[in-house]
């Protein structure tokens, strides 16, 4: 069976009641704790943990950690519907003065790439549904704000890899959306001309370099396009994404630790959504905090808030400035929620509606879009607009990939070898 | 011509690629200040520092991918494993990053890689350390598998390897690094993957032998010669994926008769699929079953006598050249 939800209905997954969660509190590693259904894991605002690897450590060994939060204490996960609240009006307060600093057009651009990525993925929802689209179909639903805080702050000539629920950073990379989409539907015109369909998008001329099956192979290949840029004398930096599950395989311990020793301008970004699959975060790891798993390694790390595009730009820009001028890896743990299953065949009975429905009230599309109408940076029209360019683009594209024609028969054996 | 080792030759490949060209390096496990496990990359370090030849941690899975995207954003690194082995921690990359990378981005990604290092049993090395494994990676599009089994082949082919814009794995046998023979001295010898190479002529039945059985299959050749006028064409493929079949099937068109000699195990083995090749392209022409002499069906035991037991040797040989010529 077929799940098929919207993230801005109301009725969506089968209720599953009173399922405590087991949350694993920041503040002591090894201290787990029961909490009702009221809690949720939700990152906090301002809460930002940074470990700093000193420049002229030779091994890195000697990193320390510091901290940019004025909230120290506020390094627990557990957030009731009440702090939920007072978290949003926080977070608000610090995307306006965000927003001071950065150019007007940039922010609708950011807003408008963060719609498009929304509608884009509802429509591969919706025409999966009617076949056109086949496979395994990861969506992207409620983590716009990764993609896009982190890739609108490169430059052109970075690179950047991630794993298979790829379509929006493809498209932020500049992958026009009917390649995209044509792509999903296995046709000539896709991006890979039909060849890799929904998991593998690339862009050698772009410098996206996939799009990736294998649960955290991309780690090291990212790693060693860091190495390339290096070794070539470059100041360029790559952008590794991976989930969080990702973390508990061996790729990216043995990756964190190259990346440490040889300092390669490398920013590994875990997209923590909090489940891999199925599976919770806290069913699977022993040590919740990712971003300190980079201590092991003596690598700079940051939490950061995956609802909040600005903070995620933010730490993002740090993390450039340690790969650019110092040559040195950083570690983002940009805490998501996705809205969608975790493909499109997901049932999605290990979370409850509450909980999604709780995490979709922090909606980062919503929280940045009041942001910018607070600022006065756009207008309700300028929103609407926002909205109608980017369902225009996505119709263009379901057009587009409807019209072009599947890939020629010849093509099943062509590139096997250069 | 010199007379150079099969190590050395291999080294000469590796010190002449670095020079030719910059985005040449050499990266695994004491490559670099150790000189090489093997010292196949004896001197290199020394010579060209860290930046072209490039020390790891044992961290088979991890290097093998920065390999991977080095090579996709444009490098032409050699990945060196210490052996074969423990290119199995590293298969997915090998196998799902650098064998699809191609194909997956419709064309747009080349992944210009050598992974290279001993294949097969050394001496006494038991199970884990013995294993030839060049029918599981020619199994797999996108992968090229090459097989040298003299000097001059081990520089040719290396050299053809790293100036490839695919990915190759580049199996080289521990037992052999001693063997001696000559080498052409030009810089730019290179011999082209997928060309198979008659290393003796004869008419009487064909050996298609690799790595290490070609020089048994030599010397089976030459005794049979001597004690029953028996006439043994040896040839060997050099280059596993692609197969150079044309070359094994004029020689059985010729012979009427085959045998396959190899060090891996015999189920789903190279050996099957030539002979089935054969079968399929020259079965009018076969005056007796294709006979397979492959490592024992059992993963490989320490005691020598069992080791012996388990791999081809010269007698086996013999014995299946006198089954298949009726003798």
């Amino acid at each position: 069976m077929r799940f098929y939800h919207y993230p801005f209905s109301k009725n969506h997954f089968c209720t599953i009641r009173c399922i405590s969660l087991i949350i694993l509190d920041r503040q002591s590693d090894n201290f787990y704790s029961n909490c009702g259904a009221e809690d949720l894991i939700l990152p906090k605002t301002a809460t930002r943990q940074t470990t700093e690897t000193p420049k002229n450590s030779t091994n890195g060994a000697a990193a320390k950690t510091v901290s940019n939060t004025k909230n120290n204490s506020g390094l627990t996960d557990k957030v009731n519907r009440k702090e939920a609240q007072t978290e949003n009006v926080s977070r608000k307060k610090s995307q306006t003065n965000s927003i001071k600093r950065i150019e007007p057009a940039l922010l609708k651009e950011m807003l408008y790439q963060m719609v498009l990525g929304r509608y884009f993925e509802q429509k591969c929802a919706e025409v999966y549904r009617i076949g056109k689209i086949g496979g395994f179909c990861h969506l992207y639903i409620g983590q716009e704000a990764v993609a896009i805080g982190t890739m609108m702050a490169i430059r052109e000539d970075d690179l950047v890899i991630t794993a298979y629920r790829d379509h929006v950073q493809a498209m932020v990379k500049g992958i026009p959306p009917e390649e995209v989409m044509a792509e999903l539907y296995g046709k000539a015109g896709g991006n890979v001309g039909g060849k890799g369909g929904s998991m593998h998008m690339f862009d050698a001329a772009r410098g996206f370099f996939g799009g990736h099956g294998i649960v955290g192979g991309q780690i090291g290949v990212g790693t060693g396009m860091a190495y390339a840029q290096k070794y070539k004398g470059t100041d360029g930096v790559t952008l590794c994404f991976f989930g969080e599950a990702a973390v508990n395989q061996g790729m990216f311990h043995e990756s964190l630790n190259m990346a440490a020793l040889w300092k390669l301008p490398c920013i590994y970004i875990c997209e923590n959504n909090q489940y891999g699959m199925g599976t919770s975060q806290t069913r699977a790891m022993s040590i919740s905090s990712v971003a300190k798993k980079a201590e092991a390694y003596g690598i700079a790390n940051e939490f950061v808030d995956g609802m909040d595009v600005l903070a995620v730009r933010e730490a993002t820009e740090r993390a450039i400035e340690r790969a650019r001028k110092d040559s040195l890896p950083t570690l983002l743990e940009i805490r998501c929620y996705r809205f969608m299953g975790h493909s499109m065949s997901d049932p999605g009975k290990y979370r409850t509606s509450d909980e999604i429905k709780k995490y979709q009230e922090r909606d980062p599309i919503v929280l940045f879009r009041e942001s910018l109408t607070d600022a006065k940076i756009i207008s309700d029209k300028d929103y609407s607009e926002i909205e109608a360019r980017a369902k225009v683009a996505v119709e263009k594209a379901l057009k587009f990939a409807d019209e072009s024609p599947l890939p020629d028969e010849k093509e099943l054996f062509t590139d096997v070898y250069a | 011509m010199a007379v150079l080792t099969i190590r050395d030759a291999l080294n000469q490949a590796l010190r002449e690629e670095i020079i030719r060209d910059e985005n040449v390096f050499i990266m695994g496990e004491e490559v670099a200040e150790y000189d090489g496990a093997y010292k196949v990359t004896r001197g290199l370090w020394k010579e060209f520092g860290d930046k072209r030849v490039v020390d790891t941690p044992i961290t088979e899975l991890g290097f093998a991918a920065v390999g991977v995207g080095a090579a996709m954003a444009g490098l032409r690194p050699v990945i060196e494993f210490m052996t074969f082995n423990f290119s199995i921690l590293a298969a997915d990359q090998i196998i799902n990053h650098a064998a699809k990378m191609r194909y997956m981005s419709g064309g747009q990604f080349k992944v210009p890689i050598v992974f290279r290092g001993p294949n097969g049993s050394a001496y006494q090395v038991s199970s884990q350390h013995s294993q030839a494994l060049e029918a599981f990676y020619a199994n797999f599009p996108g992968l090229k598998v090459v097989m040298p089994s003299t000097p001059a082949d081990a520089k040719g082919l290396l050299k053809s390897a790293i100036r490839d814009d695919n990915p190759v794995v580049f199996l080289e046998q521990e037992r052999m690094y001693g063997i001696k023979g000559e080498v052409p001295e030009d810089d730019d010898f290179t011999i082209p993957l997928g060309v198979a190479d008659v290393k003796r002529e004869g008419t009487d039945c064909t050996i298609v032998a690799r790595s290490m059985t070609v020089p048994l299959a030599m010397q089976a050749a030459e005794q049979m010669q001597k004690d029953f006028g028996v006439s043994v064409e040896v040839v060997d493929p050099r280059t596993i994926k692609p197969l150079d079949i044309d070359t094994i099937v004029a020689s059985v068109k010729k012979t009427n008769r085959l045998i396959v000699v190899e060090e891996s195990h015999a189920f789903a083995s190279v050996g099957a699929e030539i002979s089935h090749q054969v079968a399929e392209h020259a079965f009018d022409y076969l005056d007796a079953p294709v006979k397979r002499i492959s490592c024992a069906e059992a993963p490989m035991p320490y005691a020598k006598n069992l080791e012996e037991l388990a791999l081809p040797d010269v007698p086996k040989i013999i014995a299946a050249i006198k089954e298949v010529c009726y003798l």
